[in-house]
């Protein structure tokens, strides 16, 4: 799954740095993800997984890192 | 509640890779409402990205402006409405509108602006 997570980034999170560069816990807005691509990245995350964040899950913590999505996703039922 | 201001600024092209984009449709259905895309059609029915990027501003200088907005808030919850003299304003719904209500706020006020390859709204809560 953290393999996907991190190709959903690699094309909508608009980070300078390589993705692949940066550990599962690094700050994806630090790293220069703004409001509007990490609303990108939510909806390709949707897409590619087949799911739908709830409104519980909106909030900036769910999308700061490769592990704090991963951990979303399990927690709405994707495969690890 | 003291006056609180939220103020954001969108570079447009992010919003056209978006539109283009292979997650057009639910982009547009997750984070704006129906009627603000319609309100965002040109004379052709093409959607002017410039007036999307303005409403995504707005919906982000909300959460900048109402205490505990940019959590558990679905984005079409703010929505942009036009006010019938030409202007705008925001309209609540769901959690959003609950935390304007917790918020002791009376009035919450939008104005957007385009130029170029930006678009900006400022949201102001009192």
């Amino acid at each position: 799954m953290k393999d996907r997570v991190r190709q959903v980034i690699k094309d909508h999170a608009g980070l300078a740095a390589d993705v692949n560069s940066l550990p599962d816990d690094a700050d994806l807005y630090r790293a220069g993800m703004t409001s509007h691509a990490s609303v990108n990245v939510m909806v390709a995350l949707e897409d590619t997984f087949e799911v739908e964040f709830p409104d519980s899950m909106l909030k900036r913590s769910v999308f700061e890192s490769v592990d704090s999505i991963s951990t979303a996703l399990e927690q709405i039922g994707v495969a690890a | 509640m003291p006056l609180r201001v939220g103020l954001d600024l969108v570079e447009v092209s992010t919003v056209v890779e978006s539109l283009r984009g292979p997650h057009r449709d639910r982009y547009l259905g997750r984070v704006y409402t129906e009627r603000e895309v319609e309100a965002c059609r040109g004379t052709a029915g093409e959607i002017e990205p410039h007036r999307l990027a303005a409403r995504f501003a707005a919906k982000e200088a909300t959460i900048k402006a109402l205490p505990g907005a940019g959590e558990e808030v679905a984005l079409t919850q703010i929505e942009v409405i036009e006010d019938g003299s030409g202007g705008v304003a925001l309209a609540l719904s769901g959690r959003a509108a609950e935390l304007l209500a917790e918020s002791g706020a009376r009035e919450v006020a939008v104005s957007l602006t385009h130029e170029g390859t930006y678009a900006a709204a400022t949201v102001v809560v009192s």
